[in-house]
């Protein structure tokens, strides 16, 4: 809520980044959510992948949904745009305003409940458009802000704070943006900023759509013992299967990669996706592999973390639709109106 | 039987009672394009199944030297080629009237009637004799009872001609195939008929300044002149051929010369909540962009019209109405979405309404549309309807004005931008009552953070009482304040007349017929079309300077009267509805009717 004052303490890192910004001009107002939510740790690790990329804060467009997680873009980059729309409709508005101008860049930011009932539909058509964004599910198991219910990604077992186990099988966004053909798919957790921040900033070098999955534990409503997704829980099962590191564009470092070892993605910017540490019998290119491997290893019980997979050869939407390389919004009407000799032409045909 | 019929010129209906699929389609468009091209009066109906191949299907054709081309609903000649229909379509003819039929087989003896004239033309024969493949006899009976018809009613044979000419210009086999069918029904007729029958065609000089041009065209049209960009729908008829005609014309004008790109982006959405979630992101963002659809489309959208009204984001509507409730019947007309697009959404909602009559007005209001859309930060509605939107009408040639420049509203600009030090999003409200927006993407200085929950005038979240009044009692006058602004309604009076007949959209010419029909039964009449809403003073004053009005429209529930009762202070007694809603377009009968009917009820109730 804005209404309550910034308290101004001077923040630790005054460093600043090529705009000569600091991480300070990267944050929001004060967050109104619960002490120790794991949506506050998302924002900022969005706060310091924005400052270290330096995007320009007026050419960011904030999207979310309705839920606490989608209240969080208030919590960041007080110098951009941002629209809280309703529930579950993000990624239907956040395709238009990208259709209108792909000269901004995207945050959508979502629940699980958001994302994966009342606007699964969305989400998924916005993955098969591959729609230019990062695309965040700030996923807790529950819906918060209605105080608890279980969402669509409750695991089978897992118990409610009133002891209820969950029966019906979960919705897997990053299985789902598998099977959809998602070409940027990572799945983090809000308390590993040291994963998820690379994996933010490559999502947001990403050609099209990134599906960035984070385990954000709900602490009112879903971090106790039963709870699939609580703090403890997910720290338990967590597995890094991939480490990456993100390189922005620039030649000096290039010449750094390659090295054994390490597989990297030139992503359609110029920058460089490094993985570091990947197991023998994973590919984070090959669609197949990392479905058979999250079927196997998620079967255990495992949180598989990481940046999963990546393919930079797909058009985006505007790609595919051929759409000019400025934005929409921007094209003079001259070129737009046809015009009066025009129009008594074309009727003609309608004689 | 002759002598039982006057002759008539250019004054006459005819009904071709077809089936669905079978190609009927373009040898019912080809006469009435020939009789359009004669310079004479017509419109043309489809009466159509929600089908795509098999159900009846019928078109109307009406001729009038008189310019009313209305819904007839006395035919004088029935082309009867659906044997499904044929008992409901023999009754359907005039006394006097004529009957043509495939004569290849016997009429049954229940189907004849000893008050018409039967003209059997054996056309499956004729075709079976002179076309070899089994899908062209069907398509060429078509043409054959064409060809019957153009002799039976004297159109100008040259003028077809040329039709063919210009429609397969670069299809010769078709063209000679066309014009053998249309000379075996033509033949036929001249050799076994007095041709033409009692009424029939002659040459008028009513059209060159026509176009004659369905609806969803030309609304189409107004969205590539308004320059609207991005364009979300998904499929629904009657409003499908909305966007299809919209991308066929921005193939036509948006592929950038210089660069090969194509200037306009068209989504389509998997639902219609995404596809009004679509047009006004991309109106946050700046681009004029719109949605086509209806009824059932509308509902599905209430949410976010809620929020693009609330937060103050343009947004474009087309709605082209047709039969609901529910899915209802999704062939048919109706006007039934006034209600749910005046309040759409949940909440204290109001919305801009634009109600066009014909495709002419189409092409205005749909421009028309974008500029008040953006010019009061708001969802616009343009309710067109299945009869305007995809029949063809015969509208004045629509005319341009290269002054034209859109009206993109009170956006902030970069130099505005740099001089301001914080944008307060609903504060600076000009006299019209709307407050100042900026656009992603320009200037740190105009960020703000848009949201559909309570909010203050500074754009801020707000749960208290006053703070939330004060912005939707603003609202309340912004949209009081686009009376102004929405199309006059259009008035025509009579000496006298203490009786008003008010009407909207594509009732317009049969309630003009119908107030040139009452005079012979002494009921002098005032008009008016409702163009807009919220209303005008106009439109008040007329309500009131009457002693009493009928509201004519096609709906069960009175809904343009229930919007004039509560948003004017017009008495209530004072309006009176003639409703006709089945799903057809409307006839000056079904207005003349209601009209004696309830005229003689309230004499009545005087005389006692
Ligand atoms: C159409 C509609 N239905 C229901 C709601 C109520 N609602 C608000 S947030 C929410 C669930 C949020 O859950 P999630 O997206 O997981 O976000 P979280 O609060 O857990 O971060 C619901 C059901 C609403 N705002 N709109
Ligand atoms: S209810 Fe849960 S999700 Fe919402 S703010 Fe509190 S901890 Fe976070
Ligand atoms: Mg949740």
């Amino acid at each position: 809520m804005p209404s309550i004052a910034k308290p101004v303490a001077i923040h630790p890192s005054l460093q600043k980044n090529v705009l000569g910004l600091t991480m300070r001009d990267y944050e929001g107002a004060m967050s109104t959510l619960c002490a120790g939510c794991g949506h506050d740790s998302v924002t900022a690790a969005i706060v310091r992948a924005l400052w270290e990329l330096a995007t320009p804060p007026h050419m960011l467009a904030k999207m979310s949904g309705i839920g606490c997680s989608s209240k969080t873009p208030t919590y960041f980059v007080s110098g951009a745009h941002g629209f809280n729309s309703a529930h579950g409709r993000m990624a239907a508005i956040a395709t238009g305003a990208n259709a209108a101008n792909r000269e901004l860049t995207y945050i959508g930011i979502s629940g699980d409940g958001d994302s994966l009932s009342i606007g699964l539909g969305h989400m998924c058509h916005a993955i098969r458009r591959n729609v230019k964004m990062l695309y965040i599910i700030e996923n807790n198991g529950v819906y918060g802000l209605t105080k608890g219910q279980f969402s669509a990604s409750a695991d089978v077992g897992s118990k409610s704070k009133r002891g209820e186990p969950n029966r019906m099988a979960p919705i897997d966004p990053v299985a789902l943006g598998l099977s959809l053909g998602a070409t940027f798919i990572a799945r983090s957790f809000s308390g590993d900023k040291e994963q998820l921040v690379p994996i933010l900033k490559a999502g947001l070098a990403h050609r099209g759509f990134a599906l960035v999955d984070v385990i954000s534990p709900c602490v009112t409503f879903n971090d106790h013992v039963g709870s699939t997704k609580s703090y403890l829980h997910t720290r338990k099962h967590t597995r890094r299967v991939t480490e990456s590191d993100f390189v922005p564009p620039a030649t000096e470092i290039l010449a750094t990669i390659g090295q054994s070892g390490t597989t990297t993605v030139t992503m359609h910017d110029g920058s460089v996706v490094r993985f570091t540490g990947v197991p023998k019998d994973y590919d984070p290119t090959n669609r197949q592999r990392v479905t058979s491997y999250l079927q196997e290893h998620q079967g255990q019980g495992e949180v598989v973390t990481g940046l999963l997979y990546l393919d930079e050869s797909v058009p985006d939407l505007h790609e595919m639709s051929n759409s000019p390389d400025q934005a929409l919004s921007k094209v003079p009407y001259d070129k737009l109106c046809p015009g009066a000799a025009e129009l008594a032409k074309l009727q003609e045909e309608y004689r | 039987m002759h002598q039982l019929l006057r002759t008539r010129v250019n004054d006459f209906a005819v009904k071709l009672a077809n089936v669905n699929g079978t190609g009927s389609a373009s040898a019912n468009g080809l006469l009435m394009q020939a009789i359009f091209r004669m310079g004479i009066p017509v419109s043309g109906k489809n009466l159509f199944p929600s089908n795509i191949q098999g159900l009846p299907t019928w078109y109307e054709i009406r001729v009038n030297k008189d310019g009313h081309t209305a819904r007839a609903l006395d035919y004088d000649l029935i082309v009867a080629m659906n044997s499904q229909t044929y008992a409901r379509d023999v009754r359907e003819v005039r006394e006097g009237g004529y009957i043509l039929y495939d004569s290849s087989w016997p009429l049954d003896k229940s189907l004849i009637r000893d008050d018409v004239t039967y003209l059997g033309v054996p056309l499956a024969e004729l075709c079976n004799d002179h076309f070899k493949e089994p899908r062209e006899r069907i398509l060429m009976k078509n043409i054959a009872y064409a060809g019957a018809m153009i002799a039976a009613l004297d159109v100008d044979m040259e003028i077809v001609r040329q039709l063919l000419d210009e429609k397969y210009s670069s299809k010769k086999a078709l063209r000679e195939s066309n014009l053998r069918a249309l000379s075996l029904g033509y033949d036929y007729a001249k050799k076994h008929f007095q041709c033409p029958l009692p009424f029939f065609l002659e040459k008028m000089d009513t059209t060159s300044d026509k176009i004659l041009i369905d609806g969803n065209t030309a609304t189409a049209l107004g969205c590539v002149y308004a320059g609207a960009t991005v364009a979300a729908w998904y499929p629904i008829t009657p409003s499908t051929s909305v966007m299809d005609a919209f991308r066929g014309f921005c193939d036509q004008y948006r592929r950038d010369p210089e660069t090969g790109k194509n200037n306009c982006l068209i989504i389509q959405a998997e639902d219609e909540l995404s596809a009004i979630g679509m047009v006004i992101g991309a109106a946050w963002t700046g681009a004029r962009s719109f949605t086509s659809t209806s009824g059932p489309g509308i509902s599905l959208m209430g949410e976010l019209l809620g929020l693009a009204y609330y937060a103050e984001i343009p947004a474009v509507v087309m709605d082209i109405q047709r039969v609901g409730p529910s899915t209802g019947m999704p062939t048919r007309t109706q006007q039934g979405d006034i209600m749910a697009c005046a309040y759409a959404s949940h909440g204290d909602t109001k919305h801009i309404l634009l109600f066009p009559s014909n495709p002419a007005e189409c092409f205005e209001f749909a421009v028309k549309s974008f500029d008040l859309a953006e010019r009061f930060q708001t969802p616009v509605f343009m309710l067109s309807d299945l009869d305007i939107g995809m029949n063809d009408w015969v509208v004045p040639r629509l005319t341009w004005d290269d002054a034209y420049q859109p009206d993109r509203g009170r956006v902030l600009d970069l130099g505005q931008l740099e001089k301001l030090s914080k944008f307060l999003r609903y504060t600076n409200e000009d006299e019209n009552h709307i407050a100042s927006r900026t656009l992603p993407g320009v200037h740190s200085n105009g960020a703000f953070f848009t949201r559909g929950s309570g909010h203050n005038r500074l754009g801020a979240y707000t749960e208290s009482p006053d703070e939330y009044q004060d912005v939707v009692e603003r609202l309340l006058r912004k949209h009081k304040a686009a009376a102004k602004f929405v199309p006059a309604p259009v008035i025509q009076k009579r000496d006298r007349a203490r009786i008003g007949i008010v009407t909207l959209g594509g009732c317009d010419p049969a309630v003009r017929e119908a107030i040139d029909l009452l005079p012979q039964r002494g009921i002098e009449a005032d008009f008016m079309r409702i163009r807009g809403f919220p209303f005008s003073e106009d439109v008040e004053a007329f309500l009131n300077e009457h002693d009493v009005n009928f509201i004519v429209e096609q709906n069960r529930d009175a809904q343009l009267r229930s919007l004039l009762v509560l948003e004017t202070d017009v008495a209530k007694s004072k309006l009176r509805s003639i409703l006709a809603f089945g799903g057809f377009p409307l006839s000056a009968k079904n207005v003349t009717d209601g009209i004696l009917e309830q005229v003689g009820e309230l004499t009545h109730a005087i005389d006692r």
